[in-house]
């Protein structure tokens, strides 16, 4: 577990001298290395050769001149552009090709740091940006085609030059919209055989002349009114469109691609689904797929919504259905975001104004498919939507066919034809009983009795032509027979998957159904089914399990599965919240659950019945209670003293958590962000500053009780545990309190009758150890407790739900491990436009390392410069230190960065506090809101005279919440954009500068993961 | 000015439905297009794309054609009237629908393309061939695939249908392997596209607009006669190749053409045959044909060329195939097999200059990776010999 940096890779090549590199399956981060390390000339030196596409082949594509070449030679089109290196240039290439323009930067990641700039005003905003966000320092000025449509293929090719499409996908949302952030359809719609086909050549033709070995994705744009197009690029690796395109065919690209790279033909390969035709062909769809990004803007305040070419969502799911309108609703369900379909959800009386419309039709934000309804609604013509929103009217009638239902559902009596109709348009019960007045259990009840109910089909690669035994399967309205027949000794147990990425729930849960699954298997399961929908888990390739389905995580259709599967039991503790959100629910449909009971989980939930038990324990809670009036929670407020935490428990807006510091702010947060009232009280806690937070991750049988680790927050309490740099084992822990820790953890994972993992959390505050809260699911540093202490957790949870006794590990292994972990969060504050990178209560990294070395600071060196950090050994180091508290703290953090010889800038008061404290040869420099002022912060960052930025608001973390300084966004802001590390908590800043320390006399040590201990 | 895409809606769908098949198999769906009743082999097509193609290629004539595709119509239909340079229809493979009916899991009833002149429920009724949708296509797919195709009868009607009528009329009907097609596809008299000097005959057993073109594209005039033409009659014209076209049916109903055939093997004659045509320069070459137990229609069809081993994505739509086992006593050797089933996709005279290939290099619908497959025959025309691709 290193870094993939070019430094990193070289000096694994150098100890273990492998025969090949594979470049294209660790996204962007590792296409990069690869290219850096060839360049360098490390592969040469070291005789590495590059499997699958060349060095060279991978600059055609990356380099945006050598593209145009490329594609120019092999009789491509591409758009007219020019590549500029400075401002200068990007300004006179506007002027010729006549704005807009498009700012494409090369060498980057997701699209960042590109835009459309309408004026030169805008053009000199994004090029800045896009220069400095490129490696290459080049950006890419191109005509603008935002209503063109947006086509991709995924080729496969191998050394002999065999090769074929594997699946081609439309962006709903035209050229408009990055591919990450579009509505995507596989495969395309709207275009005919000659476009489909003209499309598929051109593809091919590019992608043989740029040298392609394995997989790659070419994306081109092509005119709604012609067939005109162009090829827009290639990614020469397996990237998110071929993780979407593995799961929309059943064909394994980075598999296939793999052999491929070790030099096997295509057609020597078998098809993975079939076992007996080849792997040299084309899939046939017989189901359209729809992919829907997951946005988190909620999370980001100042975050702007709007979609366009920079990619913002976090994760995706992807839809299977045999109607276009039933893929759809589909996916807006897997999204989790509380909606049940594209109409007749919760908040569905929602009406905006034509104008507001409009608006949003021409400027896209995450509501685009709600507006075209609402459109369609309000009797917009669709001419005039797709003039409008640039999306092609097949789709936007489409939406109407789903609106032509919600009508005749609300005005028809429900008889059997109206009801397969709606089904068919992928309604779900839910939505049905909101036109209808009935609940969703009397809507399935019904539905059943009109005949009415679900088919299980498989997706086989080929249509049905040839057969084939796959276990890949998706449930649709769309036909009349199932596929596949389940026999009892095939009944088996289904374990529910976490849904789409998105803040708070990532690949640690993917691991976590995985590592269940396998845990089953190796308990004796012999049918394990998996349900999930997000096409970028490896819990969803069909090979990890007996059966998978490609499904909602939806109360109706677990039930649906589990009406079909018949099924043994149910695993609901490794989706995350996702899954054990359906906990309660499942119980009460009366689905036998496997591990911790529906009621021990409600405990946990539910804060007053969680309350009562912890104070039967003796175990202490900071203070808290719901409310459902806000002078009840006024009161509560000023008797517990600010600040407090408040949570509602039935979120409007998506904000969820909030810290509040006076009464005019709880005032306002319990006016603006929730609706009180007895049903959704809001829940106050007293916020303790200055505590430190704990997290413990563990497994129980009921009996025995295995503590995996006790994890520290670096961060102070306040900060989001999901962005806190964690560590193991704890760092200012005392014995005592990890004996207090330890005791309460196995009172209460007995007391709550735990079978199966769990997660608690702690706050330290004066000595004192507060539980906060009880998670009886698999948590998110499962997967970094696992690795660290050689201990896999789930696979010891997966005997727990199966009713077997846990082994006897020693309750202090992970006290014995040797090592330090270190876990630090990846942000993307960068692509969301606006956004402010202060953490807070509420997560906003969308990703994490970890790394482990023999001291803290070994570890800790490897895992910031894992998630993007430069590391200087001299420069320039930027303060400003807000509040005299903070000013104190950081001082002696000053005295070792002077001593190591960075140059020290600093604001005024910061200065004056500095040299007050004989820190010497500070230079003052000034805000960004006096420009006139020089030297200026604005300027120092744009000519990079400034290695990295401590800038610690007033109060701590908390300064955003009381009213953010405009001028302190700005630079945080700025600097992010710039990709300037911005350290914002004393904690970090500290430790990110005796790390520097560290690393002036120490080297970090690169040694391979261990694999788990055997129990 | 600009060009804007064009919507149009569905008029004449939601009517009665039925898909009847010989196995006794009664299928419920919604009637669109012509309301009539027709009678016809059932097949399925994988492609996801190429219905206008589809549909007017002549190898369909007999046949009711099931797409596995769940979603069809949404781009439209183009306009029949549009003529490419050389008087050929640009967008249809033949001046009409030949297949019997077509049988889909949804209609879309609304299309949207820039190049639509009308929708497919509008052109199906406008041709009188009847559409079902709202049919289980997978499930359908599966049933011919286990008993292989199969006659059926598709009814579409404004009222309640009669089905033990239907029954009783589709035992009495004739099988598609006993259906003459010569002469409902064939040229009635010779036609000539382009104004060169060189030409090139087809032998028209139900060609295909994308045949001609491909050969246009060549450089070549392109004379187009009956299926029945003598060898007399084809050098007549003096050609510098013959191309032996698609079709539909039994090619053991062709024996004219392959008697004609035989004769250009014998006098060495540059010549290709394509699908059908390949069926037939089989079996003037000695081989024999079998029917395949449910066809191969799709896009996707990936061939091995064996002369340089690399593999073709290919389009193909056939229902009979070359015994591989009876080529051994001809002069032909295999050029290409199905990597799938392994069975013959394209064979090669071991002396003379005749090639044959039983998938479409002229594409219209599908890949247009075999197109060098004309490449060949312009260079078995002009002396090389066809080892080149």
């Amino acid at each position: 577990m290193l870094p993939v940096t070019p430094e990193y890779v070289s000096s694994i090549i150098e100890s273990e001298r492998p025969d090949g590199i594979m470049l294209g399956y660790g996204g962007q981060t590792a296409l990069n290395c690869g290219v850096n390390l060839g360049e360098q000339g490390v592969l040469t030196k070291y005789g590495v050769k590059v499997l699958g596409t060349q060095i060279p082949g991978i600059q055609k594509t990356e380099d945006r001149q050598l593209f145009k070449d490329s594609m120019k030679e092999c009789g491509v089109p591409v758009l007219k552009s020019k590549t500029v290196n400075t401002f200068d240039d990007a300004k006179n290439a506007a002027e010729e090709l006549g704005y807009p323009v498009i700012i494409r930067v090369a060498y980057t990641l997701g699209g960042k740091g590109g835009g459309v700039a309408y004026n030169e005003y805008e053009l000199h905003e994004i090029v800045e940006r896009g220069l400095n966000a490129s490696l290459v320092r080049q950006v890419l000025i191109e005509e603008y085609i935002g209503h063109w449509k947006q086509i991709e293929y995924e080729v496969m090719q191998d050394y002999e030059g065999n090769n074929v499409i594997v699946c081609n996908m439309e962006n709903v949302l035209s050229m408009r919209v990055h591919t990450g952030d579009n509505i995507v359809v596989a495969p395309s719609q709207t275009i005919d055989n000659r476009e489909y086909h003209m499309l598929r050549s051109a593809g091919l033709r590019a992608t043989k002349h740029v040298g392609i070995v394995g997989e790659c994705n070419i994306q081109f744009a092509l005119e709604p009114t012609s067939d005109r197009y162009v090829a827009i690029e290639i990614n020469p690796r397996l990237s998110r469109s071929s993780a979407l395109a593995s799961k929309a065919t059943g064909y394994p690209l980075a598999y296939m691609s793999a052999k491929i790279g070790l030099g096997h033909s295509l057609p020597e390969l078998v098809n993975h689904i079939t076992k007996t035709t080849t792997a040299c062909f084309e899939p046939s769809l017989d189901y359209v797929v729809c992919k829907h990004p997951r946005w988190d803007f909620a999370k980001f305040e100042l975050a702007n919504r709007k979609l366009g070419p920079t990619m913002n969502s976090v994760g995706e799911v992807m839809a299977i259905g045999r109607t276009f309108e039933e893929s759809l609703q589909k996916s807006i369900r897997m999204l989790d975001i509380g909606n049940d379909g594209l109409v007749l959800n919760r908040d569905n009386g929602k009406s905006y104004d034509v104008e507001d419309i409009e608006n949003h039709l021409l400027n896209p934000n995450d509501h685009i498919l709600y507006y075209v309804a609402a459109a369609l609604k309000k009797g917009l013509s669709v001419e005039k939507i797709q003039k409008l929103s640039s999306i092609d009217p097949w789709f936007i009638e489409k939406i109407r066919n789903i609106i032509d239902v919600e009508q005749q559902t609300k005005e028809k009596p429900m008889n059997s034809d109206l009801m397969l109709q709606a089904k068919h348009f992928g309604f779900s019960d839910k939505q049905i009983g909101r036109a209808i007045n009935k609940n969703e259990f009397e809507v399935r009840k019904l539905r059943k009795e009109l005949g009415v109910v679900p088919i299980v089909k498989q997706i086989d690669t080929l249509a049905a032509e040839w057969p084939s035994k796959t276990n890949y399967l998706y449930i649709t309205y769309g036909g009349t027979e199932n596929d596949i027949q389940i026999s009892s000794d095939q009944r088996g147990v289904v374990v529910l998957g976490a849904g789409p990425y998105r803040i708070g729930s990532s690949v640690e849960f993917d691991w976590g159904t995985v590592n269940m699954v396998w845990g089953l298997q190796e308990n004796g399961e012999q049918n394990v089914i998996v349900v999930n929908c997000n096409p970028e888990t490896v819990s969803t390739d069909y090979d990890i399990c007996s059966r998978l389905y490609f499904e909602e995580l939806t109360l109706e259709r677990i039930l649906d599965i589990a009406d079909f599967e018949n099924s043994k039991g149910m695993v609901t503790s490794v989706g995350g919240q996702t899954a054990n959100n359906l906990t309660p629910q499942l119980a009460k449909a009366g689905i036998h659950l496997l591990g911790t009971s529906a009621e021990d989980v409600d405990m946990a939930e539910d804060r007053s019945k969680f309350s009562k038990i912890l104070d039967k324990l003796h175990i202490k809670q900071p203070h808290w209670q719901a409310f459902s009036s806000f002078s009840e929670a006024k009161s509560f407020a000023i008797k517990v003293g600010y600040p407090v935490l408040v949570r509602p428990s039935y979120v409007l807006s998506g904000a969820a958590m909030k810290v509040v510091w006076s009464q005019e702010e709880l005032a306002k947060y319990v006016g603006e962000a929730t609706t009180l009232s007895p049903d959704h009280p809001v829940v106050i806690t007293k916020f303790m500053l200055n505590s430190l937070e704990v997290d413990v991750d563990g497994v129980s049988d009921g009996k025995t009780v295995i503590i995996g680790a006790i994890v520290e927050h670096i961060d102070a309490a306040g900060v989001h545990s999901g962005d806190a740099m964690m560590v193991i084992p704890p760092w200012r822990l005392n014995n005592k309190q990890v004996e207090t820790i330890t005791d309460y953890s196995n009172k209460i994972a007995k007391s709550f009758n735990i079978k199966g993992p769990f997660n608690l959390q702690f706050l330290i505050h004066n000595d004192q150890v507060y539980v906060i809260e009880l998670n009886i699911r698999a948590s998110r540093s499962m997967p970094f407790v696992s690795k660290l202490i050689k201990t896999n957790l789930i696979s010891l949870a997966a005997r727990a739900v199966l009713g077997k006794p846990l082994p006897n590990i020693p309750s202090d292994k992970w006290k014995k491990t040797l090592i330090h972990g270190i876990k630090v969060p990846q942000f993307s504050f960068m692509q969301l436009d606006g956004a402010d990178i202060v953490l807070g209560v509420e997560m906003q990294s969308t990703g994490e390392a970890a790394c482990f070395g023999d001291s803290f600071y070994d570890a800790l060196a490897k895992g910031l410069i894992s998630v993007g950090y430069n590391l200087p050994k001299q420069g320039t180091a930027l303060i400003t230190i807000g509040g005299a508290e903070n000013k104190e703290k950081m001082l002696q953090t000053m005295a070792i960065l002077k001593h190591l010889g960075f140059k020290i800038l600093a604001t005024e008061h910061t200065a004056e506090f500095l040299s007050e404290k004989n820190i010497q040869d500070v230079e003052i420099v000034y805000k960004i809101s006096e420009p006139h002022r020089k030297p200026n912060i604005s300027d120092l960052l744009y000519e990079r005279k400034i290695n990295f930025i401590i800038n610690i608001p007033s109060t701590s973390t908390l300064e955003k919440y009381v009213g953010m300084l405009y001028d302190e966004f700005q630079i945080r802001r700025k600097a992010t954009e710039l990709g300037i590390p911005v350290l914002t908590t004393t904690e970090l800043a500290e430790s990110f500068v005796k790390t520097l320390e560290w690393l002036h006399t120490n080297e970090t040590t690169k040694r391979a993961l261990e694999p788990y201990d055997p129990f | 000015m600009r060009v804007t895409i064009s919507i149009k809606k569905a008029q004449f769908a939601n009517k009665y439905g039925k898909l009847i098949l010989s196995d006794g198999t009664v299928l419920d769906g919604k009637g669109f297009g012509y309301q009539k009743t027709v009678f016809g082999e059932l097949v399925f097509n994988t492609g996801m794309v190429g219905y206008t193609e589809t549909l007017t290629d002549p190898s369909y004539a007999g046949q009711i054609l099931t797409l596995t595709y769940p979603l069809i119509g949404n781009y439209g239909v183009p306009d029949p009237s549009l003529i490419d340079k050389s008087g050929i229809s640009q967008f249809f493979e033949s001046d009409k629908i030949q297949a019997r009916g077509l049988v889909v899991h949804e209609l879309s009833e609304v299309a949207s393309h820039w190049n639509l002149s009308m929708t497919l429920d509008e052109w199906l009724y406008n041709e009188k061939i009847p559409g079902i949708s709202g049919i289980d296509t997978r499930e359908l797919t599966k049933k011919l695939r286990m008993g292989g195709v199969m006659m059926a009868a598709l009814v579409v009607s404004d009222s309640e249908i009669d089905v033990a009528s239907i029954k009783k009329q589709l035992a009495e009907t004739k099988s598609y392997s006993s259906e003459e097609f010569m002469d409902q596809v064939s040229t009635k008299e010779a036609q000539t596209y382009g104004q060169e000097s060189d030409s090139i005959v087809v032998i028209d057993t139900g060609v295909k607009n994308a045949i001609i073109r491909n050969i246009r594209d060549l450089g070549y005039k392109v004379v187009k006669l009956p299926w029945n033409a003598t060898i007399e009659k084809v050098l007549s014209y003096n050609p510098k190749g013959v191309v032996l076209s698609n079709g539909p049916g039994d090619p053991e109903k062709c024996p004219q053409t392959i008697q004609t055939a035989k004769q250009l093997i014998e006098k060495n004659i540059p010549t290709l045959g394509i699908c059908l045509g390949a069926q037939i320069i089989g079996l003037a070459g000695g081989a024999e044909t079998y029917k395949l137990k449910y066809g191969h229609r799709g896009q996707n069809k990936s061939c091995l060329n064996l002369q340089n081993n690399q593999v073709y994505v290919t389009s193909q739509n056939h229902g009979y195939g070359i015994d591989p086992d009876s080529l051994g006593k001809t002069d032909f050797e295999l050029w290409f097999t199905n990597t799938d089933d392994n069975t013959v996709e394209g064979i090669k005279h071991k002396q003379k200059k005749v090639i044959a290939v039983q998938f479409h290099p002229e594409a219209s619908p599908g890949p247009y990776d075999c197109k060098y497959v004309f490449e060949e025959l312009k260079s078995l025309i002009k002396g090389g010999d066809s080892n080149t691709k």
